[in-house]
């Protein structure tokens, strides 16, 4: 997903001399097409998350549409506050690209795994939030939304991902919905593998599922949702991310704000602080964020088989 | 250079002075000490060594504001009615400077960010080719903020000679003199050491302030290192930790502007 974006990106630079990559040293093997295509663009600023921040700030004011590149974590947190008082406060063209959302990088570790960095963005007001599916939903969100006058949070796979269903799908504000049942599983771009094989396998057994995949989170896809889930028994969400401040509270408020009754289960992550470590896949299978544990959710949530 | 000789004969800094007192008064509020000590600074800047139509000033230390609206008053870019909302509900000018104001490019108050935003300012205008320069103007105790040291790497590495960054080296912070905090008294010599040009000046002598400051880099970024007082102008507020906090009091007032007359 990353390579992708790259590539995207790369191509959109030689159209539009406004676009500059900024790294905080990380993207090896990454990077290099756009800094081989475009090196009076592309700069390393240093292990300086917060100076990256503001620095781009300070470019966009002058017209510059700079996209700042870290994992994840570092990338959200590290210069939250000069995000907040810098491209936030003054409503600029700033992109924080932050790189393995949830778990994706394993075995790195707690200080490596991004886990609130969705709930930290939603908070501040006019920030685009954009957590593609797959390469494909990288591709369309930043060919069509990449110059938009706000600033934006992407959160990133560190892996090509692939799902067909979804047609390189990716509207502002709006969910993409897979299949059609009388239970809504509302995924995380992210998590949408999860979902969709999930769907799949229930499916086979008669189980009817609807999949949304919310790649678009901020501004918050409310009317979508509300419309989705007027009619359905019940919704699960589903990320990689804690259950507070992501994808779920987002659903719980939309079903607030809408006066909906759908019964709501929210899936996230609820590791205690401290805990071992060890892959994507084995991180998630405990949180109960894999294909098993969203099936097991889903007969939970009561649905009578077909 | 038009613009400079009109303004410089409305801006003198004991004008200014006495419009912080005044308005310090009104508002009942502080950070007296923090404008005072930048008055000469601002009035050397904007009278005779900014272009306003292509330089570009970030003012880091966000809650020294007050004398900066002062200038922009007496220089016409706010009116006098303005001026007097400082403060107030509603008003447009708080403690802090907005970026809604002319001439103000960023909302500053939380320190060690307008070093950074001013570098992206400098780094942009010189990958455009656009001419101009930006001056930073930063408090010693913000010196402390890590962030501003990254800026300091990023800006002494790439050569931004289009940079200058003005100490307020009024050895002053909120708790204690500076120097019992944490001593930077070899700041020169650490911000020599990564790429930059230091110079040092008075801080309270208009004339040499704005000659070092008119002064363009042969190379890499600028630094000038003002020595001044917090709370210049008012003898009882001079180097007097306090002054960062109190308003003042009608006896205190009078005693100011008999000072300032």
């Amino acid at each position: 997903m990353r390579k992708q974006f790259v590539a995207t990106l790369t191509e959109l630079a030689i159209a539009d001399e406004r676009v500059v990559l900024l790294t905080a040293d990380l993207g090896f093997m990454v990077l290099e097409p756009f800094a081989g295509r475009h090196p009076d663009r592309f700069f390393n600023v240093g292990v300086a998350e917060a100076n990256m921040l503001s620095l781009a700030a300070g470019m966009a004011s002058e017209g510059y549409i700079p996209f700042c590149y870290s994992i994840a974590t570092f990338a959200s947190m590290r210069g939250y506050e000069q995000f907040r008082n810098g491209a936030v406060l003054h409503e600029l063209p700033v992109r924080i690209v932050g790189i393995g959302g949830g778990f994706a990088y394993g075995s790195a570790g707690f200080t490596h795994h991004a886990l609130e960095d969705i709930a930290l963005m939603r908070v501040q007001p006019g920030v685009g939030i954009v957590a593609p599916a797959d390469d494909a939903q990288v591709d369309r969100a930043l060919r069509d939304h990449y110059a938009r006058p706000e600033p934006m949070y992407l959160r990133l796979a560190k892996e090509t991902e692939s799902h067909p269903e979804l047609e390189g799908r990716f509207r502002w504000g709006h969910l993409e919905t897979i299949g059609d049942g009388d239970i809504a599983i509302v995924a995380l771009g992210s998590m949408a593998g999860v979902a969709l094989e999930a769907r799949r396998r229930l499916l086979a057994e008669g189980v009817r599922t609807v999949v949304a995949v919310a790649a678009s989170i901020a501004p918050a896809p409310s009317e979508d949702l509300a419309a989705l889930l007027a009619t359905k028994r019940a919704c699960i969400t589903i990320e990689d991310h804690r259950p507070i401040g992501g994808l779920g509270s987002l659903v719980a408020e939309a079903i607030a704000d809408h006066g909906l009754g759908v019964r709501l289960v929210r899936r996230g992550v609820i590791d205690p602080i401290g805990e071992t470590s060890g892959s994507e896949a084995f991180l998630r299978r405990r949180n109960g964020l894999d294909v098993e544990g969203l099936i097991a959710t889903v007969r939970e949530v009561g649905l009578v088989p077909a | 250079m038009t613009a400079h000789a009109e303004a410089s004969h409305s801006l003198s800094a004991v004008s200014v002075r006495r419009s912080i007192i005044d308005q310090s008064k009104r508002a009942h509020v502080g950070h007296i000490g923090s404008a005072l000590s930048i008055t000469d600074i601002l009035v050397a800047l904007f009278s005779r060594v900014i272009a306003p139509e292509q330089d570009v000033f970030v003012l880091s230390k966000g809650h020294a504001a007050l004398a900066h609206y002062c200038v922009m008053e007496q220089m016409g870019a706010i009116t006098h009615e303005t001026l007097d909302t400082y403060c107030a509900d509603g008003s447009q000018l708080g403690v802090h400077p907005d970026h809604t104001l002319p001439g103000v490019r960023f909302s500053t108050g939380s320190l060690g960010h307008g070093l950074s935003l001013g570098t992206g300012v400098a780094f942009a205008k010189r990958m455009a080719g656009k001419p101009g320069r930006v001056f930073v103007l930063i408090s010693d105790a913000e010196l402390n903020e890590g962030s501003v040291w990254e800026a300091f790497m990023f800006a002494g590495h790439h050569r931004l000679a289009n940079l200058c960054v003005i100490l307020d080296n009024n050895g002053q912070q909120a708790l204690a003199p500076t120097n019992e905090v944490i001593d930077l008294s070899r700041i020169g010599a650490s911000v020599t050491s990564l790429g930059w040009e230091c110079d040092r000046v008075n801080g309270h002598d208009v004339d040499a302030v704005t000659r070092v400051l008119q002064t363009t880099s042969s190379g890499g970024p600028r630094f000038v290192i003002a020595d001044t007082l917090a709370g210049k102008g008012v003898s009882f507020m001079e180097r007097q930790v306090k002054w960062h906090y109190l308003p003042l009091d009608d006896e205190q007032y009078a005693q100011a502007m008999r000072e300032l007359s």
